[in-house]
């Protein structure tokens, strides 16, 4: 078998990339190589996975710099003898070694505002065009890997952002709620306030590294932030939200 | 010993597992107005649950409207060679319709019929299309669907934090509570519960083929038996017959039943279409016995009968396992899928996209272009943990299970799609019978200190230990000698090897030593699950030892047969005395009403 040098962050953020000479086998992928490492060299080597077919977005790691989920990077890829470098995601305070504390993600889950049906047809059933689903289901393919969160500039750079950014996950989240067609509360872009929006810059470096294949950017962010911004220049709505603003002020 | 600081909490009901089934629970036994928490191994987000893909069985009529409760009932115990708990069924099928709208009003968006319904699609064993489904990932929109909804009730999540123990009064035989420890530092948790869900899934991780994740150790199995829980039917486990077989790395992940329902069909490598050689006579007459018939029944289930591509799973993993040995395998000893030369390329992404990109990426194959080469893969426990139909309450008074880790349901094969239903059917139950449970119950039980003294000398012994084996090494010698020994085709001899075996680990499991120390360490999470994986897999050989015939999930070569006797015997397997014992009890006949929906015609 060909040996790889794999160079794996050990540790906390105090550790170290320490290197590892492992076997792999071509047609093996690099949570391969690293389960090979775990279970002879290093053995209580931290790192997640479960599905171990990019449908979980639990492996999410930096591989040689570059936001991946490590199921799906194949060791064809790579040139025998070629160094890999494997870091932990960078946006995330580090637990050990390949674990990130990914907490902040779930706090901002429970931001989104839920999702409330409109009534059923009289039959008891809903009834929705596969056509209008559509973007719907692309927004629902998220595995929740968090790499377009670790790559986001907004928050990478400036971790004092996380108050007042969700990120673009939650973004992707927000939009799927909203352009539900059975969502009731959908035309009220008051739900769209307080999340950040226009902290992103459209860099659009969410969307290359989905591995799900979400056109973050374009399907989620820009509609959002549409809408917003029509919201803004529409004096009933402006004149509505001031007068809700003031209720719940109570 | 050494005195560990112990984190404590208290709910009404504690839910142990978030996938389908455990989310269904914790959202129903909330409504309950009962304080709920849930505990899971990984993240969560992460269960199993969230990689089933082709879909959720459930007789709505939204493409035939002929189906109803009873066919997908007939369906299921036929499947099940008979040996279901029958009223599980009958509550399964008849609950399924209602359990997916409830998915659908809490957000979930399903593919659609041209009217707008739901759509549903063929699958293996079942006499209608009749899976709701999202292309095929059904599995990731149930479970972000109840995880949102979870969320948004605040419901409290314990991710990333095991339980080792469950604790028993045993006066009452009634639970107390649960021991746990946290995976990030290995600190300990305790928790006192009035009742339990456990909702902890599968077993297959004691396999060396299985599509299960390194959470399917099943914990739930082990320790409910440990707490005094009767099992049930832990001879049938289910082989699905596609998983990948090559390159390695990826031998044993799904390929999903929806690329027969779509459309797809197993070839030898001399082209045939071998199914039509492996009709069982149960099946005859309801499947096709010609290509053409069956690719007419594929346009309109009216012009013909099904294919054999889509016989019950056991038939199908059978199937495949005879063609390989007969040297008609493919190149890296599994059989052809092929959809490419009978559905268009776009046909092909838009139903199955993740199966395009799964072999794609990982396999370099293009599967709108060339066959998938398939095999036989361990990917599901029928046997569990043996419930009340009603409830869902075990053996043990307030230790309640659903979803995988239950048994019953499925009899001795479960049919695909049968599982997502399963899972928020009696999901739903456990949750409401916890709740009643729990509402009638005054106070927290006390926990024996003994019993939690004992519980972490265990859970500390591997760091304590030297010069024993890794835990690695054990794991993949039990998986190694599963696969050989009580795989697919069984045998008397090779099931004792099995069980000898069994006992050289257990002793080996008891040096078992690992490195490093109690933060986030994989290596001792692993040394302590082989205790319920060593558990389980003796479980399952003594039972299969004593299923003395074949039938569905369970195929003796040195009993080819099914027979009569024993489809009508459903095998107990309990701790006594530290010991596990097994033994056969008669299965409960069902009323006339429904026997006679089995009367042929
Ligand atoms: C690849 C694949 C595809 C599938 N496709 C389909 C399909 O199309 N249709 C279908 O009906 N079925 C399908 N199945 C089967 C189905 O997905 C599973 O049977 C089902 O999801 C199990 O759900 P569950 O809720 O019982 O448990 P799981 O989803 O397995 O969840 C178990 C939970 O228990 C937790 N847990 C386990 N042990 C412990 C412990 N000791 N302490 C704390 N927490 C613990 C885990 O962390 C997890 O949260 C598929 C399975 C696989 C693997
Ligand atoms: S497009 Fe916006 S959300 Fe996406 S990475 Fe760039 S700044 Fe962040
Ligand atoms: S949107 Fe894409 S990158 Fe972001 S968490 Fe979801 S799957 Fe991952
Ligand atoms: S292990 Fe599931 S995405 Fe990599």
């Amino acid at each position: 078998m060909p040996l790889v040098d794999l160079k794996v962050w050990r540790g906390d953020d105090n550790g170290e990339y320490i290197s590892y000479l492992v076997e792999y086998d071509e047609g093996e992928v690099i949570l391969d190589v690293v389960h090979r490492l775990q279970s002879t060299d290093a053995q209580d080597l931290a790192v997640r996975w479960n599905c171990k077919a990019g449908k979980c977005g639990s492996c999410s790691a930096e591989v040689n710099g570059k936001p991946s989920l490590m199921c799906m990077q194949r060791m064809v890829n790579f040139t025998p003898g070629e160094e890999i470098i494997i870091s932990p995601m960078k946006t995330f305070p580090l637990i050990k070694d390949l674990v990130t504390d990914v907490s902040w993600n779930y706090e901002n889950a429970r931001k989104v505002p839920a999702f409330s049906p409109k009534k059923v047809d009289t039959d008891g059933k809903h009834r929705m065009q596969q056509v209008d689903i559509e973007r719907g289901q692309e927004f629902h393919q998220c595995i929740e890997c968090y790499l377009c969160q670790d790559v986001c500039h907004v928050i990478r750079d400036h971790p004092e952002n996380k108050d007042n950014f969700v990120g673009p996950r939650f973004f992707v989240q927000i939009a799927s709620v909203n352009m539900h067609p059975l969502e009731s509360a959908s035309q009220k872009p008051s739900a769209l306030y307080g999340f950040g929006l226009d902290y992103c810059n459209i860099t659009k470096c969410c969307t290359e590294v989905c591995p799900a294949g979400i056109k973050i950017t374009d399907n989620a962010i820009i509609p959002l932030k549409e809408r917003l911004v029509d919201d803004k220049y529409d004096p009933v709505r402006w004149l509505g939200r001031i007068i809700s603003k003031g209720k719940s002020g109570k | 010993m050494t005195d560990y600081e112990i984190e404590e909490h208290e709910y009404d009901v504690l839910v142990i597992g978030a996938g389908g089934a455990g989310l269904r629970a914790a959202i129903e036994s909330l409504a309950f107005g009962c304080s709920t928490a849930i505990v899971c191994k990984s993240l969560f987000g992460k269960a199993h649950t969230v990689m089933a893909e082709g879909g959720m069985a459930a007789a709505m009529g939204n493409v035939y409207e002929e189906d109803n409760w009873k066919v997908h009932f007939r369906d299921t115990m036929r499947g099940g060679k008979m040996l279901n708990n029958w009223r599980m069924a009958q509550i399964h099928a008849q609950e399924a319709p209602d359990r997916v709208l409830e998915l659908e009003e809490w957000g979930a968006l399903f593919d659609r019929t041209e009217d707008g319904l739901i759509l549903q699609r063929d699958f293996g064993g079942h006499k209608y299309a009749r899976l709701a489904h999202v292309g095929d990932s059904t599995g990731l929109e149930m479970l972000r669907t109840e995880q949102q909804k979870a969320a948004s009730l605040g419901i409290k999540v314990f991710s990333e934090c095991t339980i080792n123990r469950l604790m028993v009064d045993k006066k009452t035989n009634s639970i107390s509570g649960a021991l746990g420890y946290w995976r990030e530092k290995g600190n300990l948790i305790k928790f006192k519960a009035k009742a339990i869900i456990i909702a902890t899934g599968g077993l297959g991780k004691m396999y060396a083929i299985t599509s299960n994740s390194w959470e399917g150790t099943g914990d739930g199995h082990a320790m409910a038996m440990m707490a005094g829980a009767e099992m049930v039917d832990m001879e049938f486990v289910q082989f699905h017959p596609t998983g990948m077989v090559w390159p390695p790395s990826v031998k044993g992940i799904l390929v999903t039943e929806g690329v027969r329902g779509d459309g797809g069909t197993l070839r030898n490598s001399t082209d045939k279409r071998f199914m039509f050689n492996y009709i069982p006579e149960m099946f005859a007459s309801e499947t096709a016995s010609t290509e053409d018939e069956a690719d007419s029944w594929y346009e309109d289930h009216s012009l013909g009968r099904r294919t054999p591509d889509l016989l019950p799973r056991d038939e199908v993993a059978r199937a495949i396992n005879s063609e390989v040995k007969a040297g008609r395998g493919s190149p890296h000893g599994g059989v052809f899928l092929d959809i490419a030369s009978r559905r268009s390329p776009e046909y092909i992404q838009k139903r199955l996209p993740s199966m395009y990109h799964q072999f794609k990426q990982l396999a370099g194959v293009d599967i709108t272009k060339e066959p998938m080469e398939v095999g036989p893969t361990c990917h599901y426990a029928m046997g569990g943990i043996k419930v009340n139909a009603e409830t869902a309450q075990s053996s043990v008074n307030g230790l309640f299970a659903a979803g995988e880790v239950a048994g019953g349901l499925h009899g001795a094969n479960r049919l695909g799609g049968n599982s997502l239903s399963d899972l928020v059917v009696f999901g739903r139950r456990a949750g409401k019978g916890a709740a009643d449970y729990a509402k009638n119950t005054e106070s927290f039980l006390p926990i024996d200190q003994i019993e939690i003294d004992k519980a972490i000398q265990n859970m500390m012994m591997p760091f304590d230990n030297s010069n024993g084996e890794n835990p690695y090494t054990i794991h993949k010698e039990l998986q190694d000698s599963m696969q050989k020994l009580a795989g697919i085709i069984r045998t008397e001899e090779e099931l004792v090897q099995m069980l000898s075996k069994v006992e050289d680990l257990k002793k080996k499991m008891l040096s078992v030593t690992v490195e490093g120390n109690r933060w986030f360490n994989p290596g001792w999470h692993l040394a302590l699950d082989l205790e319920f994986m060593l558990t389980n897999a003796e479980s399952l050989v003594r039972a299969a030892i004593e299923r003395k015939e074949s039938r569905g999930g369970h195929t003796r070569d040195d009993y080819p047969e099914a027979s009569k006797k024993f489809g009508e015997i459903n095998f107990i397997i309990k701790q006594v005395n530290g010991s596990i014992k097994v033994e056969p009890r008669q299965s409960d006949s069902m009323p006339d009403e429904l026997a006679e929906l089995f009367k042929d015609k």
